[in-house]
């Protein structure tokens, strides 16, 4: 089993407090941390995991710039075998259909029984790349995974639907999955693991090695015009409890007895 | 003709709220752009349920074929394309869902339209498209003017366009075939899976003690655990928790867990992504406890509290215990 992941190096936003650019197009990034993008990295996980279970190789391709080498390390020290790089310069401002055409212009030449791909990122979160890597390569696909079973050339695999509910499907490989989180426990990689596979050579290539022309990527092959970014505004919102954390506490707690009657 | 297309979704024979939002929607923008609204439904055996959808729409279309039971991927593609190719419709509208997000990424790269996913809030100016998104877990917003296109195709998100009973239409239902199924990748639909077995029903609790990634580790866990006790509440989770398994699934209140209205909802470390805020925003009263004074939570609790949760829960607890 040959498993091709695709991973992104989105910045971390959780407790960060966010400024937009001059533009309005984007976000400042220069004090963000960044990481693999969460779905990814359970992608990851389970294309190594298949490779444990059933051999094979795992290959892992991002788009992004020369930093983003650093998620291409990551999934190398989680077990990953190969990794490649697509340079993202020409592919700014690309909607979800031009990354998909950067990925699908690698991932057609590669030997593969299984692709992965997040079921979405954190931060434009279109959700769009694995269905349209499926469509582009004439694969059969499943998204938002929370479970893979593989046996002799198909897959049962669970889909996460609403409510507390999951599907059950069958699919032949070769297929195209969209991982959801929570499918497995990534394992930890530490700066050790990152040390030992430096040596590793990453493949490069960028959208003229690969026949793109400008038209099919960056801002002239996206559906977006244009786009305008900005804070949410703050409505009522909640009244913040003020004063000492002593304080705070006996007003919270003056709320709950109010709120929810006698305790 | 130029027209509104909506995918009706339904799940073991019950319409989605999903598909009366997308019908609201789509009935304002037909009123100010003056356009027909069309459902598609696309089932087996469901004439029924498709009636009920006249009332909200200028059109019902019906195609009903076994393979289109229940959603898969390839008929479901086979048939919006067949449809979409006939009908040209200007705008086709898909729910970010479990259904949309497999269906509408893939309808993108074969019939080469645009495609816009997981919008909040959408206009229709002189046929130009434009949308609302939120990005970088709902703390930017995103306004995108799309290019000129005959044809459109978004999805939208759950929950963003309250659903109105009575719109006043009473559209008649006109039978399509289905196509030959040539297209067929080999995916099939098994069964829906029942969900696990629950310790407690975090549906009947009336004051939930909810935790998110702010908890940190389990270790961490019997702090919540042990507030919870002080006042008679129940313990549930925000998705990262059951992700990694720190508390079962039936623990998890959102979109894909579960939906609750408990008299006061305390949300400790939650960020307050979308997903979870489906599940929680209609608690009576909702107090949440952030270190990120920009936390999403905060737009939709009534009141909060900036700071560590491990040093609040203990201050917290003694309020009830020592009293």
């Amino acid at each position: 089993m040959n498993v091709v992941v695709c991973v992104k190096q989105v910045p971390e936003v959780t407790d960060a407090e966010l400024e937009i650019n001059k533009e309005g197009i984007g976000i400042l990034k220069e004090d963000l941390e960044f990481d693999i993008n969460e779905w990814d990295n359970y992608a990851v996980e389970e294309a190594v995991r298949i490779k444990e279970a059933h051999g094979g190789k795992v290959i892992v391709i991002t788009l992004g710039d020369e930093d983003s080498e650093d998620v291409l390390r990551v999934a190398l020290a989680m077990g990953a075998d190969e990794a490649i790089r697509i340079d993202e310069e020409a592919f700014e401002l690309s909607d979800a259909a031009g990354i998909a055409q950067g990925l699908y212009h690698v991932i057609r030449d590669l030997s593969f029984d299984l692709l992965l791909t997040g079921a979405q990122s954190s931060d434009y979160g279109w959700g769009q790349v694995g269905p349209i890597l499926a469509e582009l390569l004439g694969l059969p696909y499943a998204s938002l995974v929370v479970g893979i079973e593989i046996d002799e050339g198909k897959m049962i695999v669970h889909r996460e639907l609403e409510s507390n509910t999951q599907e059950k499907v069958e699919i032949p490989l070769p297929a195209v999955l969209t991982i959801q989180t929570g499918i497995n426990n990534p394992r930890y990689v530490s700066i050790m693991g990152i040390q030992k596979v430096r040596k590793i050579e990453i493949k490069e290539t960028d959208s003229g090695e690969l026949g793109l022309s400008e038209e099919e990527i960056g801002l002239m092959g996206s559906c977006v015009a244009s786009q305008e970014l900005s804070l949410p505004a703050v409505g009522e919102g909640a009244k913040i409890l003020t004063g000492s954390l002593n304080e705070i506490c006996e007003k919270t707690a003056q709320i709950i007895r109010d709120k929810a009657g006698v305790i | 003709m130029d027209d509104i297309l909506v995918l009706a979704e339904h799940r073991n024979g019950e319409l989605r709220d999903i598909t009366f939002e997308m019908l609201t929607l789509a009935n304002k923008l037909s009123r100010e752009n003056n356009l027909a609204v069309t459902a598609l439904f696309l089932g087996h055996e469901v004439s029924d349920l498709s009636e009920r959808l006249k009332c909200a729409c200028d059109r019902v279309i019906l195609m009903e074929d076994p393979e289109l039971a229940n959603y898969s991927a390839d008929p479901y593609l086979m048939a919006m394309e067949t449809v979409i190719k006939d009908r040209k419709p200007m705008l086709t509208m898909i729910g970010h869902t479990a259904i949309g997000m497999d269906l509408a990424p893939a309808m993108t790269a074969r019939l080469a339209l645009p495609l816009v996913t997981d919008c909040v809030e959408v206009t229709l100016e002189d046929g130009r498209l434009k949308v609302l998104r939120e990005i970088y877990g709902g703390k930017i917003n995103a306004q995108l003017a799309m290019k000129p296109s005959d044809q459109y195709l978004i999805s939208l998100r759950t929950g963003s366009f309250a659903a109105e009973a009575e719109q006043g239409k009473s559209g008649n239902v006109e039978t399509v075939p289905a196509p030959a199924w040539t297209n067929l990748k080999g995916r099939r639909f098994l069964g829906y899976l029942e969900a696990e077995l629950e310790d407690v029903d975090i549906e009947a609790a009336d004051i939930l003690v909810s935790i998110g990634r702010g908890i940190g580790k389990p270790e961490n866990i019997p702090l919540a655990q042990d507030f919870a006790d002080s006042i008679g509440a129940t313990l549930a989770c925000s998705r990262p928790v059951a992700d990694e398994e720190w508390l079962p699934k039936s623990r998890q209140v959102g979109t894909s867990g579960k939906t609750v209205r408990p008299k006061i909802y305390i949300a400790l470390g939650i960020s307050g992504a979308y997903q979870h805020q489906v599940g929680m925003k209609n608690a009576d009263t909702i107090i949440a406890v952030n270190t990120d004074p920009r936390a999403p939570i905060f737009n939709i609790a009534h009141y909060g509290i900036v700071a560590d949760l491990l040093k609040v829960l203990p201050l917290l607890r003694e309020e009830f215990v020592k009293k």
